[in-house]
């Protein structure tokens, strides 16, 4: 049994370094956000999405012709996965309707195996995109009400700062690299809130438990102290949360490639955000050990703590 | 110090055996099986067994077993040939009032399932099939709801000769009266047998005039009614498809759910479900010539032109007998002298028209008129609109030979194959509102397979990872949170088998998050058992002081989570939401097994004794 080293990284005093970073990352990505915007997915614009499998490799060239000799406007021909297969995607247009699938699949013969087909009407696309945005707003309201009444607003503000910077970030890679916008990938979105949030928590626990267990009252060395005594399990989460991400990454398939890498992305970003952003909120919040003191029927509570 | 009672420890492995002996029921596979119910929603009994069991042993066809419950009998077999042989031969044999289906059935051993113990049920993107999104078309629900009230209107109010003129306007009827003074009468009349309607104040001061409308809530009423009988329609045609477990359910308003697992061919499933039609049946006007009106032009009052298939004119009576919607079966079969006929049955409502009609029309025709309605939505100047398209085409006009009300035939048919197909015909026009499929998903059975080996590959793959990196980070407390963590996953299993939710390839990937985030409740205690060491040198105090210093922490952080994981699944459609059970779920089991489970392990190895070292 060794003592233990916590290190004593002086994570605030590179604060100003770490605020040009974020805000130069949610810049890009707001303006990369505005100016290409997010590759969104059939679930949201609507349209028919195919994946076929061949017997043998198949040649792009000639399902695009067979494609455009029957004038489907805007169709997308590209492989999924292998040479074998590929991934069909129409765009609504003036025909459409369900009908639509089944013409094509007439188009491609009868040897090839129909693997998915998805279609979307428009109006159901415009609800789920509505949905999307409510859903993320929901989750943010109800996570920032619960740490406002577990903590206090300075606690929920910063939370949801370092929340809103991570979902921006997100995205904003997601609109650079032009990597399809899903519906699984709102959910791994949502499920990088989640997984962010418990890392700010932690950091906050600790935050709070210095202001009231020292007598420090500088909340630049209590924040650093809990940041430093965090460490260790922030990365040890991460890491394992990691491993299992690229084992999905790299096994789990096409359909969900997309959603583990949002998930990759969202895990790094949120690691980052709960030791900078985060704690960085609070501290320009102007928390102090006087925000923290409990009322007095709260501090019998915490008495009664084992 | 250290040590839970003996109660506790009791109460913690009954938990875990239990969990473990529910999620047991996944570890055995499914068999290729028939399944047989019978259509009508009516019990399938032993003599139906008998019957299967019989017919497949003279077509020597091997099975492995058979067994009845009480909605339907499962004919499990060892291979795919024999099972689709079965299918074709039970299905020939059995005839219409059987849905026989193939299905996977778990193999799960009797004792386990007399247990209640169940294999998780999986998704459509797991086992292959279709899910359709489909939409009533309101719009043309509320035309018919109009349509009907101002023909009853009309009859009404002709009796006691009060209206002059009366007219559909959109969404209004518009009366004109023949003198002021029979306006109350008017009123009197529509309030007592036309409750829907409802008066509606205008700006139009002339007391000649009554606008109406279909009150609020007649109009609820129709809709929930269309939507109603839209299912009921949709359930008897899935039942002719054959599927094993159809889901056939309201969403929303408007909405209908259909989920077929297992069907291939979606083509004729989209047609079957999509066809849209309805059926009226009207007297032909016998006084008047069509040709006549149609060289003039004009048409007789009360009559209007309609056409058959190859472009026949008849001129039909505006007074609509019967619609589809009255029409309760029709069946193809032979009369006694063998020529073809077709067997209708109406309802009550249906059978009383049909009386009247008959017992003043003897030896008129009545005419069949089919009506099919397509709607698409189409985008034209960046809008989206519905184009609605509607023929009218006659199937039949046959004579009154008799006196009926709900029960007749249609003879004179020229072949068998025309009496099946208007039968079939009548069937489908007994959907009386237009639907359309506005979101479409279907996974074949080749995809399904490789998301079910993907997901779980992933999933073992990633736990190997994580249980590795804990044993080599944490050592003795790590092979602890590895057993923790084991046991979680038992327990996930057990809870979505338990609940029957649906596993969904998204819901795996869940789990595999789970698994990555479950240890972060130990990795807390791990680490803070760590700093108290370094502060206190007592090893006992140590353990306690950090299970219980990162439990608020845990609590926390795990609630934040379970908050997002909730907007999800209130969000989600399918595959969201089956991300979100497994998500909540992996988030509740994760604490009990990582902070009451691996602090009953701890205890037993470290507990009440003394030691030197920690193995952390």
């Amino acid at each position: 049994m060794k003592a233990l080293n916590i290190p004593k990284i002086d994570f605030i005093g590179k604060q100003t370094y770490a605020i040009i970073f974020s805000l130069l990352l949610v810049f890009v990505s707001i303006f990369s956000l505005s100016i290409n915007g997010l590759k969104l997915g059939i679930d949201f614009t609507g349209g028919t999405l195919l994946e076929v499998g061949y017997q043998q490799d198949v040649d792009l060239a000639d399902v695009r012709a067979t494609l455009s000799e029957a004038k489907f406007k805007g169709a997308s021909v590209r492989y999924f996965g292998s040479t074998k297969e590929i991934l069909i995607r129409l765009e609504p247009q003036a025909i459409s309707s369900a009908k639509l699938s089944s013409k094509i699949i007439h188009l491609l013969g009868n040897d090839v195996d129909i693997r998915r087909v998805e279609f979307v009407g428009p109006k159901v696309g415009e609800e789920l995109t509505n949905d999307g945005g409510l859903a993320m707003l929901y989750a943010l309201i109800g996570i920032l009400i619960y740490v406002a009444f577990r903590f206090e607003y300075r606690f929920a503000l910063g939370s949801i700062s370092a929340l809103i910077h991570d979902v921006i970030v997100t995205l904003g890679i997601f609109s650079f690299l032009q990597i399809e916008f899903n519906l699984t990938v709102l959910a791994a979105i949502l499920a990088v809130i989640g997984y962010s949030l418990n890392d700010t928590i932690v950091v906050f626990d600790r935050i709070r438990e210095n202001f009231l267990s020292t007598r420090h009252t500088d909340p630049i060395k209590i924040i650093n102290a809990a940041l430093n005594q965090t460490l260790s399990r922030t990365l040890m989460t991460s890491v394992t949360t990691l491993l299992v991400l690229l084992a999905l990454f790299f096994l789990g398939g096409e359909i969900i490639h997309n959603f583990a890498l949002a998930l990759l992305i969202g895990v790094v970003i949120g690691t980052y955000s709960s030791i900078y952003v985060a704690s960085s909120m609070i501290l320009a919040l102007g928390i102090s050990k006087q925000d923290l003191l409990p009322s007095e029927k709260e501090s019998k509570e915490i008495d009664a703590r084992p | 110090m250290n040590q839970y009672s003996g109660l506790k420890n009791a109460l913690i492995a009954f938990c875990l055996l239990l969990s473990i002996l529910y999620a047991l029921p996944n570890i055995f596979g499914s068999d290729l099986a028939v399944q047989v119910s019978s259509a009508g929603g009516k019990l399938v009994t032993e003599s139906d067994l008998d019957k299967i069991t019989d017919t497949l042993k003279s077509k020597d066809v091997n099975y492995k077993s058979v067994a009845l419950s009480n909605r339907h009998i499962l004919v499990r077999f060892d291979n795919n040939a024999s099972q689709l042989s079965a299918k074709d031969i039970l299905k020939t044999s059995l005839g219409r009032n059987y849905v026989v289906a193939l299905n996977l059935a778990p193999s799960v051993p009797l004792w386990l399932s007399n247990l209640g113990g169940k294999a998780m049920s999986l998704g459509l993107d797991l086992r292959g099939g279709v899910h359709f999104l489909l939409e009533v078309d309101m719009y043309a629900v509320m035309a018919v709801s109009i349509d009907k009230h101002y023909n009853e209107l009309r009859t009404l109010l002709r009796a006691e000769r009060l209206y002059k003129s009366i007219k559909k306007e959109g969404e209004r009827i518009v009366i004109r009266l023949k003198t002021v003074d029979t306006r109350a009468k008017a009123l009197k009349i529509i309030k007592s047998e036309l409750s829907d309607l409802v008066v509606l104040e205008t700006n139009n001061q002339d007391k000649l005039m009554i606008y109406l409308a279909i009150s609020n809530n007649a109009q609820k009423n129709a809709k929930k009614n269309a939507l109603k009988q839209n299912i009921t329609t949709l359930r008897n045609r899935v039942d002719e498809l054959g599927v094993a477990e159809p889901i056939i359910q309201q969403q929303g308003l408007e909405r209908i759910v259909v989920q077929l697992p297992g069907v291939q061919d979606t083509a004729r499933a989209k047609e079957i479900l999509g066809a849209v039609a309805t059926l009226e049946f009207r007297l032909v006007d016998e006084r008047n010539d069509p040709q006549t009106a149609i060289q003039s032009g004009r048409m007789p009052i009360g009559s209007k032109l309609y056409y058959f298939k190859d472009g026949r004119p008849l001129l039909l009576k505006n007074r609509v007998i019967a619609t589809g919607e009255n029409i309760t079966g029709a069946a193809s079969g032979v009369d006694d002298r063998s020529a073809p006929m077709v067997n209708i049955t109406l309802d009550s409502i249906g059978g009383r028209a049909m009386l009247d009609t008959t017992k003043k029309y003897l030896k008129h025709r009545i005419a069949v008129v089919f009506i099919e309605n397509k709607v698409e939505t189409i985008i034209k100047n960046g809008k989206t609109i519905k184009k609605r398209t509607t023929t009218k085409d006659i199937i039949n006009a046959a004579t009154i030979e008799g006196v009926f009300s709900s029960r007749f035939q249609i003879t004179g048919i020229d072949s068998g194959r025309e009496a099946r197909n208007l039968a079939l015909l009548l069937r489908a026009g007994s959907l009386s509102t237009p639907i359309e499929i506005i979101e479409e998903r279907t996974i074949g059975p080749s995809l399904g397979a490789d998301n079910i080996e993907k997901g779980v590959l992933s999933v073992i793959i990633g736990f190997m990872l994580v249980l590795i990196f804990m044993a080599m980070r944490y050592r003795v407390f790590g092979l602890v949170a590895n057993i923790a963590l084991t046991l979680n996953l038992a327990m996930i299993v057990a809870v979505l088998s338990l609940l029957q939710a649906t596993l969904t390839l998204p819901g795996i990937a869940g789990i595999v998050l789970t698994v990555g985030m479950a240890v972060d409740a130990n990795v807390l205690i791990f680490e803070r058992i760590k700093e108290e060491l370094g502060s206190n040198s007592d090893i006992q105090k140590a353990i306690s002081s950090g299970y219980d210093k990162a439990l608020l922490t845990i609590a926390d952080a795990n609630i934040t989570t379970l908050i997002a994981a909730l907007v999800l699944f209130s969000f989600g459609t399918g595959p969201i939401k089956g991300f979100a059970i497994t998500l909540s779920i992996g988030i509740i089991t994760s604490m009990f097994t990582a902070i009451i489970v691996s602090r009953a392990i701890i205890n037993k190895i470290y507990g009440g004794k003394k030691h030197q070292e920690l193995s952390i």
